[in-house]
């Protein structure tokens, strides 16, 4: 069973060896095969080891495999080492499986593109340094795989790397996530530091025996491995480069932007939540970023043109549901939020890839529409990702996991009710933007005639995908609709559970009101962008500007740091060193300039200056 | 043996300053065939100070060199004459830098 966990990660990593080796060898179906069978296997192996994993009694639900010793150098040893426990095997579960469907998607999405070998070995390193991330019992090798996927993310961002538009946005996403990883490094070495070791079942042991509850070091370190988190799941305030993360292929903005890369904030907080327990004011500090977030996203995607924008966008704001989630507390709650949002919102990334794709590259909402009875299994899949999103009551995940979270922002003794409003008010949001989006591709009148079928890669990945964000839900359900909790008891023991205010107002309250203001979303959509009523003009104001470019954010950050940069290199171009080294040229070619004086071209200048060395050479053996 | 040395030497040095101060072609040719005697004459004093034979030997080899020699210079200087229409050795200096100033 251990090497079962070893070979989960190491699947996919041979299966990219194989691709980049071997690939211009091989026909584009072996490439193919490799990439989504190497993935597939992984998801098979990983179901193995989570039957075996469950199976073990109550407290001790881990299983580790040590590969080899990585490093061990004064003090510091780093093995390759895994473990899978209950946290670790819902995000492979979740990586695998998605990452399998989309794959699987790929082959015929990427079908007739140049760099088919190329994306599929970035895909399966990307697939393998996730799980390594996820799998790693050190904070190191958790580190290394946390710089793989953030290096795969840049390179199939920029995967149509002939458009300089694409290059920068890679080069924004390399450098505004590198700005969280510096920090989290930090953050690594001052665990080192503290504690002398790095594996994360110790780091968390030692920390709640030798730190007190807010102590500076626990506040300090939190805040650093926070700052990882924000960059790499795309909060506020390092968010800006998710939306231009969009540049890459649908697939990669399914798996990466949407699914897998962008939670991995969301698992290092949950994997080092003893940690942030220790640090009340971080804990709020997550809290109160997450729920800034889900507002300031959930306002850009409404006016957002670009179909995909509009999903990134939502995608952080999601996200910053999770970040409000840990922050109160409500851990399991949050993780459930991941897996059915990385079903949903790969689901929607998918198909809406899909309707990009059949459509010859068309982005913007406003040439799309009427779409719903040209392909109409995009359309189901598409509204079954969109309801979830909504979180459209009973029927979808979404509304299970999202429900949770709204629950326990009023429920738990670490929120408070401004913290709940805010939940509420994206809930709206989201139910809005995602509807608009739904109406206006969909629905309609038909502006651009697709241009073929999509075939059964691509359909088979999202019918499964829908299925999930349909039903994924049901394992967890609320107090009061049903005694199933097959997702918060595989945490027992392993996340701490909420701590409960003291509450009157009954669950089911609660539910009604979530559910009502996601219908009234709907509703508000249908009437403002199908109904065209002309209560609101909503385009071409100021307002819309200003959420259309995403709270001008980029241009705070352009004037903030950017200019004062590029201000100071400019004036500091020539300062005292740079003189140095450009004296030393301009000696040179002063030297340079002299002597090639004497290369006249006169033939008895030549000969005069030969007797004259010949004279000085026969002086000095002869003074010798 | 010092005198003749000395002759020698001063028969170099005129060749020498013929080749420097001239800047017709031909003159300096002479003053190269000057130079190279000079230095023959050489081989030749120091054969007659130790007895030996070679250092006539030596004087024939040069003195068919320097025929060679001649003959091919000769030969340049009319190639000069055709193409340049001059005998000015100054007036070929296509070689030189041309780029002196014009760098930093």
């Amino acid at each position: 069973m251990t090497t079962l966990i070893a070979l989960i990660p190491a699947l996919p990593l041979l299966s990219f060896l194989m691709i980049v080796l071997f690939g211009r060898l091989l026909p584009k179906r072996v490439v193919a095969a490799s990439a989504v069978g190497s993935v597939s296997i992984a998801a098979v192996f990983t179901v193995i080891a989570g039957i075996a994993l469950l199976s073990l009694p109550g407290n001790e639900k881990v299983i580790a495999s040590r590969v080899y010793t990585w490093m061990s150098a004064g003090g510091l040893t780093a093995s390759v080492a895994f473990v899978l426990d209950p946290l670790s095997l819902v995000f492979c579960f979740v990586i695998t499986l998605v990452g399998a469907l989309i794959h699987l998607y790929s082959v015929e999405f990427m079908g007739r593109e140049e760099g088919f070998n190329r994306f599929f070995a970035y895909m399966n390193l990307f697939v393998g340094s996730m799980l390594i991330l996820v799998l790693a019992d050190n904070l190191l090798l958790l580190y290394m795989g946390w710089e793989g996927v953030g290096l795969c993310s840049y390179l199939l961002i920029g995967f149509w790397y002939k458009v300089p538009e694409n290059g920068f946005a890679a080069r924004k996403a390399f450098v505004v996530t590198r700005i969280g990883d510096t920090a989290m490094i930090i953050g690594l070495f001052l665990l080192f530091a503290s504690f002398g070791t790095l594996n994360i079942h110790d780091l968390m042991e030692q920390a709640s025996s030798k730190w007190i509850s807010g102590s500076p070091l626990a506040v300090i370190s939190a805040l650093l491995l926070l700052g990882g988190a924000l960059g790499k799941s795309a909060q506020l305030p390092l968010h800006t480069w998710l939306p231009d993360a969009m540049a890459g292929p649908s697939p990669v903005s399914a798996l990466i932007h949407a699914a897998t890369m962008v939670t991995a904030g969301v698992y290092l907080i949950t994997r080092t939540h003893v940690l942030f327990a220790l640090a009340p004011a971080v804990m709020t500090t997550v809290a109160v970023i997450g729920a800034i977030t889900l507002l300031v996203s959930g306002f850009s995607a409404l006016a957002q043109t670009d179909l995909k924008r509009v999903l990134a966008y939502s995608t952080i704001s999601q996200i910053g549901y999770m970040f409000l989630a840990m922050g109160i507390g409500a851990w399991s709650a949050a993780v459930f939020h991941f897996m059915i949002h990385a079903f949903f919102k790969a689901l929607l990334f998918l198909s809406g890839g899909a309707v990009i794709h059949l459509l010859n590259d068309e982005h913007d909402i406003f040439r799309m529409g009427g779409l719903r009875k040209k392909m109409p299994v995009v359309f189901y899949t598409f509204l079954a990702g969109a309801a979830s999103l909504s979180a459209l009551p009973l029927i979808t995940a979404g509304f299970y996991s999202k429900d949770q979270i709204l629950w326990f922002g009023w429920s738990s003794a670490a929120s408070n009710h401004w913290l709940w409003a805010a939940g509420i008010t994206g809930a709206m949001l989201t139910s809005l933007y995602t509807f608009r989006l739904v109406f206006i591709t969909f629905f309609g009148e038909l502006k651009t005639q697709p241009g073929h079928k999509p075939g059964r890669y691509i359909t088979i990945p999202l019918v499964i995908l829908a299925l999930l964000s349909l039903a994924g839900g049901f394992i967890e359900l609320p107090e009061n609709i049903g005694p199933v909790h097959l997702f918060s008891r595989l945490f027992d023991g392993v996340l701490p559970e909420v701590k409960s205010a003291m509450i009157a107002t009954p669950e089911s309250l609660f539910q009604l009101m979530s559910g009502l203001i996601s219908i009234a979303g709907v509703y508000f959509a249908y009437l403002l962008f199908l109904k065209k009523s002309p209560i609101v003009k909503f385009r071409k104001n100021r307002l819309y500007d200003f959420f259309y470019s995403g709270w001008k954010f980029d241009k705070l950050y352009d004037i903030l740091f950017v200019k004062p940069v590029v201000w100071f290199s400019e004036i500091d171009r020539h300062d005292f060193i740079d003189n140095v080294y450009t004296s030393v040229a301009r000696l040179t070619g002063l030297l340079n300039s002299l002597i090639s004086k004497t290369q006249n071209g006169r033939l008895r200048w030549y000969v005069l200056f030969l007797a004259a060395g010949v004279v000085v050479l026969i002086t000095i053996m002869i003074s010798l | 043996m010092e005198i003749q040395i000395l002759f020698a030497g001063l028969l170099f040095l005129t060749g020498l300053v013929g080749f420097l101060v001239r800047r017709n072609i031909i003159f300096m040719l002479l003053s190269i065939e000057i130079m190279l005697n000079s230095a023959a004459l050489v081989f030749v004093i120091a054969g007659a100070h130790w007895m030996q034979a070679d250092g006539q030997v030596m004087f024939i080899f040069i003195l068919t060199v320097s025929a060679a020699e001649v003959s091919v210079g000769l030969a340049l200087i009319l190639q000069m004459y055709h193409r340049f229409k001059t005998l000015d050795a100054d007036a070929l200096s296509n070689l030189r830098d041309k780029q002196t100033s014009e760098d930093l």
